[in-house]
Protein backbone atom coordinates (compact mmCIF):
# COMPACT_ATOMS: atom_id res chain seq x y z
CA UNK A 1 0.00 0.00 0.00
CA UNK A 2 2.19 3.17 -1.15
CA UNK A 3 0.55 6.47 -0.19
CA UNK A 4 2.17 9.61 -1.19
CA UNK A 5 3.11 11.56 1.54
CA UNK A 6 4.68 14.20 0.30
CA UNK A 7 1.35 15.28 -1.64
CA UNK A 8 -0.05 16.46 1.36
CA UNK A 9 -1.43 19.54 1.39
CA UNK A 10 -4.33 20.66 4.53
CA UNK A 11 -7.40 21.69 3.29
CA UNK A 12 -6.93 25.14 4.19
CA UNK A 13 -3.98 25.25 2.14
CA UNK A 14 -5.17 23.91 -0.95
CA UNK A 15 -8.14 26.42 -0.85
CA UNK A 16 -5.72 29.32 -0.12
CA UNK A 17 -3.19 28.73 -3.15
CA UNK A 18 -5.59 29.88 -5.94
CA UNK A 19 -2.78 28.87 -8.40
CA UNK A 20 -2.81 25.04 -6.78
CA UNK A 21 -6.92 25.33 -7.03
CA UNK A 22 -6.83 26.81 -10.86
CA UNK A 23 -4.36 23.86 -11.97
CA UNK A 24 -5.80 21.09 -10.58
CA UNK A 25 -9.14 22.30 -12.11
CA UNK A 26 -7.96 22.60 -15.35
CA UNK A 27 -6.80 18.69 -15.57
CA UNK A 28 -10.47 17.15 -14.53
CA UNK A 29 -10.87 13.39 -14.76
CA UNK A 30 -13.43 12.77 -18.23
CA UNK A 31 -16.92 13.59 -17.10
CA UNK A 32 -19.56 12.00 -18.90
CA UNK A 33 -23.00 13.59 -19.72
CA UNK A 34 -25.58 11.76 -21.35
CA UNK A 35 -27.76 13.79 -22.77
CA UNK A 36 -31.23 14.18 -22.85
CA UNK A 37 -30.90 15.44 -19.00
CA UNK A 38 -29.99 12.21 -17.75
CA UNK A 39 -26.40 12.78 -15.81
CA UNK A 40 -25.93 9.09 -15.16
CA UNK A 41 -21.63 9.39 -15.20
CA UNK A 42 -19.10 7.32 -17.00
CA UNK A 43 -16.54 7.65 -14.04
CA UNK A 44 -16.21 9.37 -10.51
CA UNK A 45 -13.72 12.55 -11.44
CA UNK A 46 -10.64 12.20 -9.87
CA UNK A 47 -10.52 16.18 -10.32
CA UNK A 48 -13.35 16.71 -7.34
CA UNK A 49 -13.12 16.46 -4.03
CA UNK A 50 -16.39 16.11 -2.33
CA UNK A 51 -16.96 17.62 0.59
CA UNK A 52 -19.71 18.72 3.43
CA UNK A 53 -19.90 22.00 5.39
CA UNK A 54 -21.68 21.44 9.00
CA UNK A 55 -22.95 25.27 10.78
CA UNK A 56 -23.24 24.00 14.05
CA UNK A 57 -25.00 27.50 14.46
CA UNK A 58 -28.08 26.62 12.14
CA UNK A 59 -28.49 23.03 13.74
CA UNK A 60 -31.56 22.54 15.79
CA UNK A 61 -31.31 20.65 18.85
CA UNK A 62 -34.21 19.49 18.34
CA UNK A 63 -34.36 18.47 15.12
CA UNK A 64 -33.03 14.98 13.27
CA UNK A 65 -34.57 15.24 9.92
CA UNK A 66 -30.69 14.66 8.27
CA UNK A 67 -30.93 11.57 10.54
CA UNK A 68 -34.53 10.16 9.18
CA UNK A 69 -33.61 11.31 5.42
CA UNK A 70 -30.39 9.02 5.94
CA UNK A 71 -32.50 6.34 6.55
CA UNK A 72 -35.32 6.18 4.55
CA UNK A 73 -32.55 6.86 1.60
CA UNK A 74 -30.43 4.37 2.44
CA UNK A 75 -32.85 2.12 4.35
CA UNK A 76 -30.61 1.46 7.53
CA UNK A 77 -33.61 1.43 9.81
CA UNK A 78 -32.99 -0.77 12.35
CA UNK A 79 -34.73 -3.04 14.87
CA UNK A 80 -34.81 -0.25 17.59
CA UNK A 81 -32.03 -1.85 19.13
CA UNK A 82 -29.26 0.99 20.06
CA UNK A 83 -26.93 -1.31 20.63
CA UNK A 84 -26.59 -3.04 17.74
CA UNK A 85 -28.58 -0.85 14.94
CA UNK A 86 -26.45 0.55 12.72
CA UNK A 87 -25.58 4.59 12.72
CA UNK A 88 -24.96 6.20 9.53
CA UNK A 89 -25.74 9.44 11.02
CA UNK A 90 -26.17 10.65 14.44
CA UNK A 91 -26.83 13.78 16.31
CA UNK A 92 -24.22 14.39 18.52
CA UNK A 93 -24.39 16.88 20.98
CA UNK A 94 -21.35 18.72 23.13
CA UNK A 95 -21.81 20.67 26.35
CA UNK A 96 -18.98 23.32 26.89
CA UNK A 97 -17.69 22.60 30.57
CA UNK A 98 -16.80 25.95 31.57
CA UNK A 99 -19.88 27.71 30.38
CA UNK A 100 -22.76 24.94 30.18
CA UNK A 101 -23.54 25.54 26.60
CA UNK A 102 -24.54 23.23 24.08
CA UNK A 103 -23.76 22.37 20.70
CA UNK A 104 -25.53 20.33 18.34
CA UNK A 105 -24.39 18.63 14.91
CA UNK A 106 -24.79 15.38 13.02
CA UNK A 107 -21.75 13.26 12.42
CA UNK A 108 -21.26 10.71 10.04
CA UNK A 109 -18.31 9.36 7.60
CA UNK A 110 -15.89 12.70 7.76
CA UNK A 111 -14.46 11.22 4.37
CA UNK A 112 -11.22 11.88 5.33
CA UNK A 113 -8.35 11.97 2.58
CA UNK A 114 -5.87 10.30 4.84
CA UNK A 115 -8.64 7.45 6.18
CA UNK A 116 -7.81 5.50 9.00
CA UNK A 117 -10.22 2.85 7.44
CA UNK A 118 -8.69 2.29 4.52
CA UNK A 119 -5.01 2.12 6.30
CA UNK A 120 -5.96 -0.87 8.37
CA UNK A 121 -8.63 -3.04 5.86
CA UNK A 122 -6.48 -6.38 5.72
CA UNK A 123 -8.68 -7.04 2.35
CA UNK A 124 -8.63 -3.81 0.46
CA UNK A 125 -12.94 -3.51 1.52
CA UNK A 126 -12.34 -0.16 2.65
CA UNK A 127 -11.36 2.54 -0.30
CA UNK A 128 -11.44 5.85 -1.07
CA UNK A 129 -13.07 6.81 -4.51
CA UNK A 130 -10.77 9.31 -7.12
CA UNK A 131 -13.10 11.91 -5.80
CA UNK A 132 -12.82 11.61 -2.35
CA UNK A 133 -15.87 9.60 -1.43
CA UNK A 134 -14.99 6.51 1.39
CA UNK A 135 -16.55 3.70 0.91
CA UNK A 136 -17.15 -0.21 1.95
CA UNK A 137 -16.96 -2.61 -0.85
CA UNK A 138 -19.07 -5.08 0.65
CA UNK A 139 -18.18 -7.93 -2.31
CA UNK A 140 -14.68 -7.88 -0.23
CA UNK A 141 -15.49 -6.71 3.25
CA UNK A 142 -15.06 -9.94 5.88
CA UNK A 143 -16.38 -8.43 8.76
CA UNK A 144 -13.52 -8.15 10.55
CA UNK A 145 -14.28 -4.69 11.61
CA UNK A 146 -10.55 -3.28 12.10
CA UNK A 147 -11.96 -0.22 10.56
CA UNK A 148 -14.63 0.73 13.22
CA UNK A 149 -11.37 0.42 15.68
CA UNK A 150 -9.52 2.85 13.12
CA UNK A 151 -11.97 5.41 12.92
CA UNK A 152 -11.79 8.09 15.47
CA UNK A 153 -15.33 9.13 14.65
CA UNK A 154 -17.54 5.77 15.28
CA UNK A 155 -18.49 6.73 11.64
CA UNK A 156 -18.88 2.91 10.52
CA UNK A 157 -21.59 0.42 11.90
CA UNK A 158 -21.44 -3.59 11.51
CA UNK A 159 -24.72 -5.18 10.50
CA UNK A 160 -25.14 -8.13 12.62
CA UNK A 161 -28.49 -9.46 11.79
CA UNK A 162 -29.97 -10.55 8.25
CA UNK A 163 -30.80 -7.80 6.29
CA UNK A 164 -34.45 -7.90 3.48
CA UNK A 165 -36.24 -5.44 1.60
CA UNK A 166 -32.88 -3.48 1.20
CA UNK A 167 -32.88 -0.54 -1.64
CA UNK A 168 -31.49 -1.41 -4.77
CA UNK A 169 -29.31 1.63 -4.55
CA UNK A 170 -27.74 0.47 -1.23
CA UNK A 171 -27.44 -2.90 -0.93
CA UNK A 172 -26.71 -3.92 2.73
CA UNK A 173 -26.09 -7.29 4.39
CA UNK A 174 -25.06 -9.25 7.13
CA UNK A 175 -21.41 -9.42 8.37
CA UNK A 176 -20.43 -6.61 6.58
CA UNK A 177 -19.35 -2.93 7.73
CA UNK A 178 -21.01 0.31 6.55
CA UNK A 179 -21.22 4.08 6.81
CA UNK A 180 -22.21 7.24 4.96
CA UNK A 181 -21.64 6.42 1.57
CA UNK A 182 -22.00 10.44 0.86
CA UNK A 183 -25.10 9.48 -1.12
CA UNK A 184 -23.08 8.25 -3.68
CA UNK A 185 -25.65 7.08 -5.60
CA UNK A 186 -27.40 10.72 -5.91
CA UNK A 187 -23.83 12.60 -6.35
CA UNK A 188 -22.77 10.06 -9.19
CA UNK A 189 -26.61 11.32 -10.85
CA UNK A 190 -25.92 14.93 -10.51
CA UNK A 191 -27.22 15.31 -7.21
CA UNK A 192 -26.99 15.86 -3.34
CA UNK A 193 -27.29 13.69 -0.21
CA UNK A 194 -30.33 13.26 1.45
CA UNK A 195 -29.26 15.09 4.64
CA UNK A 196 -28.42 17.79 2.57
CA UNK A 197 -31.93 18.10 1.21
CA UNK A 198 -33.22 17.28 4.17
CA UNK A 199 -31.74 20.02 6.40
CA UNK A 200 -32.81 22.62 3.45
CA UNK A 201 -36.37 21.17 3.81
CA UNK A 202 -36.80 21.70 7.45
CA UNK A 203 -35.32 25.05 6.68
CA UNK A 204 -32.41 24.91 8.37
CA UNK A 205 -30.04 25.10 5.79
CA UNK A 206 -27.04 24.20 8.26
CA UNK A 207 -25.59 21.15 5.81
CA UNK A 208 -23.67 22.51 2.32
CA UNK A 209 -22.87 19.85 0.06
CA UNK A 210 -19.92 20.79 -2.96
CA UNK A 211 -16.48 20.67 -4.47
CA UNK A 212 -13.72 21.00 -2.12
CA UNK A 213 -11.45 21.68 -5.48
CA UNK A 214 -13.59 24.44 -7.35
CA UNK A 215 -12.77 27.50 -6.17
CA UNK A 216 -15.81 28.80 -7.45
CA UNK A 217 -18.19 26.50 -5.70
CA UNK A 218 -20.37 27.81 -2.68
CA UNK A 219 -18.92 25.66 0.08
CA UNK A 220 -15.66 26.67 -1.42
CA UNK A 221 -16.13 30.68 -1.10
CA UNK A 222 -18.08 29.83 2.57
CA UNK A 223 -14.61 28.09 3.72
CA UNK A 224 -12.77 30.64 2.12
CA UNK A 225 -14.93 33.64 4.20
CA UNK A 226 -15.90 31.90 7.36
CA UNK A 227 -13.75 30.02 9.98
CA UNK A 228 -14.48 25.91 9.97
CA UNK A 229 -12.75 23.06 11.68
CA UNK A 230 -12.37 19.87 10.93
CA UNK A 231 -13.10 17.01 14.15
CA UNK A 232 -10.17 15.78 15.52
CA UNK A 233 -7.44 18.16 13.96
CA UNK A 234 -4.74 16.66 15.26
CA UNK A 235 -4.86 14.23 13.37
CA UNK A 236 -4.57 15.73 10.48
CA UNK A 237 -6.48 13.40 8.46
CA UNK A 238 -8.09 16.11 5.88
CA UNK A 239 -11.71 15.63 6.19
CA UNK A 240 -14.21 16.40 3.50
CA UNK A 241 -17.03 17.07 6.21
CA UNK A 242 -15.66 20.67 8.00
CA UNK A 243 -17.65 21.68 10.80
CA UNK A 244 -18.83 25.97 11.22
CA UNK A 245 -19.29 27.72 14.37
CA UNK A 246 -18.32 24.20 16.72
CA UNK B 1 -31.83 -54.59 -33.89
CA UNK B 2 -31.68 -50.91 -34.91
CA UNK B 3 -34.92 -51.80 -36.83
CA UNK B 4 -36.13 -52.19 -33.35
CA UNK B 5 -35.20 -49.57 -31.38
CA UNK B 6 -35.77 -46.85 -34.24
CA UNK B 7 -39.41 -46.78 -33.71
CA UNK B 8 -38.75 -46.55 -29.95
CA UNK B 9 -36.89 -43.72 -29.80
CA UNK B 10 -38.74 -41.92 -32.52
CA UNK B 11 -42.26 -42.68 -30.29
CA UNK B 12 -40.61 -41.22 -27.26
CA UNK B 13 -38.79 -38.27 -28.91
CA UNK B 14 -42.53 -37.77 -30.12
CA UNK B 15 -44.11 -38.45 -26.73
CA UNK B 16 -41.77 -35.56 -25.09
CA UNK B 17 -42.17 -32.92 -28.07
CA UNK B 18 -46.29 -33.46 -27.21
CA UNK B 19 -46.06 -33.09 -23.04
CA UNK B 20 -43.42 -30.16 -23.67
CA UNK B 21 -40.39 -29.26 -25.21
CA UNK B 22 -37.90 -30.83 -22.57
CA UNK B 23 -37.55 -33.39 -20.18
CA UNK B 24 -39.55 -32.49 -16.54
CA UNK B 25 -35.85 -32.66 -14.96
CA UNK B 26 -34.96 -29.18 -16.83
CA UNK B 27 -34.96 -25.86 -14.99
CA UNK B 28 -37.79 -23.86 -16.24
CA UNK B 29 -36.80 -20.67 -17.47
CA UNK B 30 -39.00 -18.45 -16.65
CA UNK B 31 -39.81 -15.72 -20.23
CA UNK B 32 -38.40 -12.57 -19.49
CA UNK B 33 -40.25 -9.12 -20.93
CA UNK B 34 -38.46 -6.55 -22.81
CA UNK B 35 -36.02 -6.94 -25.69
CA UNK B 36 -33.58 -10.00 -25.88
CA UNK B 37 -30.13 -10.09 -25.23
CA UNK B 38 -27.85 -8.49 -28.64
CA UNK B 39 -25.19 -10.76 -27.27
CA UNK B 40 -28.11 -14.07 -27.53
CA UNK B 41 -29.51 -15.90 -24.09
CA UNK B 42 -26.60 -18.77 -24.51
CA UNK B 43 -23.96 -15.87 -23.77
CA UNK B 44 -25.71 -14.24 -20.65
CA UNK B 45 -26.20 -17.47 -19.20
CA UNK B 46 -22.36 -18.70 -19.23
CA UNK B 47 -20.87 -15.25 -18.93
CA UNK B 48 -23.14 -13.73 -17.03
CA UNK B 49 -21.18 -13.52 -13.40
CA UNK B 50 -18.32 -12.86 -14.84
CA UNK B 51 -20.15 -9.42 -16.68
CA UNK B 52 -21.75 -8.35 -13.13
CA UNK B 53 -18.39 -9.16 -11.83
CA UNK B 54 -16.66 -6.83 -13.68
CA UNK B 55 -18.99 -4.00 -14.29
CA UNK B 56 -19.94 -3.92 -10.07
CA UNK B 57 -16.04 -3.31 -9.58
CA UNK B 58 -16.24 -0.46 -11.96
CA UNK B 59 -19.41 1.03 -10.60
CA UNK B 60 -18.58 0.75 -6.70
CA UNK B 61 -14.40 1.11 -7.27
CA UNK B 62 -14.65 4.30 -9.95
CA UNK B 63 -18.30 5.43 -10.02
CA UNK B 64 -19.28 4.25 -13.43
CA UNK B 65 -22.73 4.23 -13.64
CA UNK B 66 -22.99 3.42 -17.13
CA UNK B 67 -22.48 0.12 -17.37
CA UNK B 68 -23.87 -3.19 -19.28
CA UNK B 69 -24.41 -5.78 -16.80
CA UNK B 70 -26.09 -5.54 -13.07
CA UNK B 71 -28.58 -7.32 -10.57
CA UNK B 72 -30.68 -4.07 -10.76
CA UNK B 73 -31.05 -4.15 -14.54
CA UNK B 74 -31.48 -7.68 -14.67
CA UNK B 75 -34.77 -7.17 -12.86
CA UNK B 76 -36.10 -4.64 -15.32
CA UNK B 77 -37.17 -7.47 -17.60
CA UNK B 78 -36.49 -11.30 -15.30
CA UNK B 79 -39.29 -10.62 -12.61
CA UNK B 80 -41.73 -13.42 -11.92
CA UNK B 81 -44.92 -13.03 -10.50
CA UNK B 82 -46.53 -15.74 -8.36
CA UNK B 83 -50.20 -17.04 -8.85
CA UNK B 84 -51.99 -14.17 -7.03
CA UNK B 85 -49.73 -11.68 -9.60
CA UNK B 86 -47.26 -10.72 -6.70
CA UNK B 87 -43.83 -10.37 -7.80
CA UNK B 88 -41.70 -13.52 -5.88
CA UNK B 89 -38.33 -12.77 -4.31
CA UNK B 90 -35.61 -15.21 -4.06
CA UNK B 91 -37.13 -17.15 -0.93
CA UNK B 92 -39.50 -18.78 -3.86
CA UNK B 93 -38.01 -21.41 -5.91
CA UNK B 94 -39.88 -19.69 -9.21
CA UNK B 95 -37.57 -16.89 -9.06
CA UNK B 96 -35.39 -16.16 -11.81
CA UNK B 97 -32.18 -16.39 -10.17
CA UNK B 98 -33.42 -19.54 -9.09
CA UNK B 99 -34.81 -21.83 -11.72
CA UNK B 100 -31.43 -22.66 -13.30
CA UNK B 101 -29.27 -21.91 -9.47
CA UNK B 102 -31.41 -24.87 -8.03
CA UNK B 103 -31.14 -26.96 -10.84
CA UNK B 104 -27.00 -26.24 -11.21
CA UNK B 105 -27.25 -26.53 -7.27
CA UNK B 106 -24.45 -23.13 -7.63
CA UNK B 107 -25.59 -21.04 -4.26
CA UNK B 108 -26.13 -17.02 -5.03
CA UNK B 109 -24.67 -15.02 -2.40
CA UNK B 110 -26.05 -11.99 -4.33
CA UNK B 111 -29.14 -11.55 -2.23
CA UNK B 112 -27.60 -11.38 1.31
CA UNK B 113 -27.18 -7.83 0.39
CA UNK B 114 -29.09 -7.01 -2.91
CA UNK B 115 -32.69 -7.10 -3.23
CA UNK B 116 -34.33 -9.70 -5.48
CA UNK B 117 -36.77 -7.92 -6.63
CA UNK B 118 -37.19 -4.59 -8.26
CA UNK B 119 -37.47 -1.26 -6.01
CA UNK B 120 -41.40 -1.08 -4.72
CA UNK B 121 -41.84 -4.48 -4.23
CA UNK B 122 -41.83 -5.40 -0.42
CA UNK B 123 -39.74 -8.09 0.67
CA UNK B 124 -40.45 -8.03 4.25
CA UNK B 125 -42.95 -11.05 4.25
CA UNK B 126 -41.28 -13.42 1.95
CA UNK B 127 -38.06 -13.28 3.93
CA UNK B 128 -40.06 -13.33 7.30
CA UNK B 129 -37.80 -16.35 8.51
CA UNK B 130 -34.52 -14.81 7.80
CA UNK B 131 -35.67 -12.02 9.93
CA UNK B 132 -37.20 -13.70 12.87
CA UNK B 133 -35.30 -11.94 16.31
CA UNK B 134 -36.23 -15.24 18.08
CA UNK B 135 -33.61 -17.49 15.77
CA UNK B 136 -30.95 -15.20 17.17
CA UNK B 137 -32.31 -15.21 20.44
CA UNK B 138 -31.18 -18.23 22.02
CA UNK B 139 -32.96 -17.53 25.75
CA UNK B 140 -36.17 -16.64 23.99
CA UNK B 141 -36.08 -19.85 22.08
CA UNK B 142 -35.63 -21.62 25.17
CA UNK B 143 -38.12 -19.75 27.03
CA UNK B 144 -40.77 -20.22 24.45
CA UNK B 145 -40.42 -24.10 24.45
CA UNK B 146 -40.38 -24.16 28.02
CA UNK B 147 -43.72 -22.77 28.03
CA UNK B 148 -44.68 -24.74 25.61
CA UNK B 149 -44.40 -27.84 27.79
CA UNK B 150 -41.84 -29.25 26.21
Amino acid sequence: MTRIKGAELSRRDFLRSGAAVASATLAPGVTLIAFGGSQAQAAADAGKRWGLLIDAGKCDADCSACVSACRDENGWGGHGDADRDAQWIRKVTLQHKATGHETTMPVMCQHCAEPPCVDVCPTGASFKRVDGIVLVDKHTCIGCRYCMMACPFKARSFVHEPVVNQKSHAPRGQGTVESCTLCVHRVDAGGTPACVEACAGAGYEAILFGDLNDPDSQISKRLAEYPSAALRPDLNLGQGVRYANL
Amino acid sequence: MVRLLLPLVLMLAAGMSAAGDRSSLWPDVPKATGAPHAEGNAYWRKHHMEMMRHDRDLTMRDGDRMIAASLKGCFDCHTVTDETGATVTYASEKHFCRSCHDFAAVKVDCFMCHRSTPDGVDETVDHAALTDRRAGDILAYLRAIGEGGE
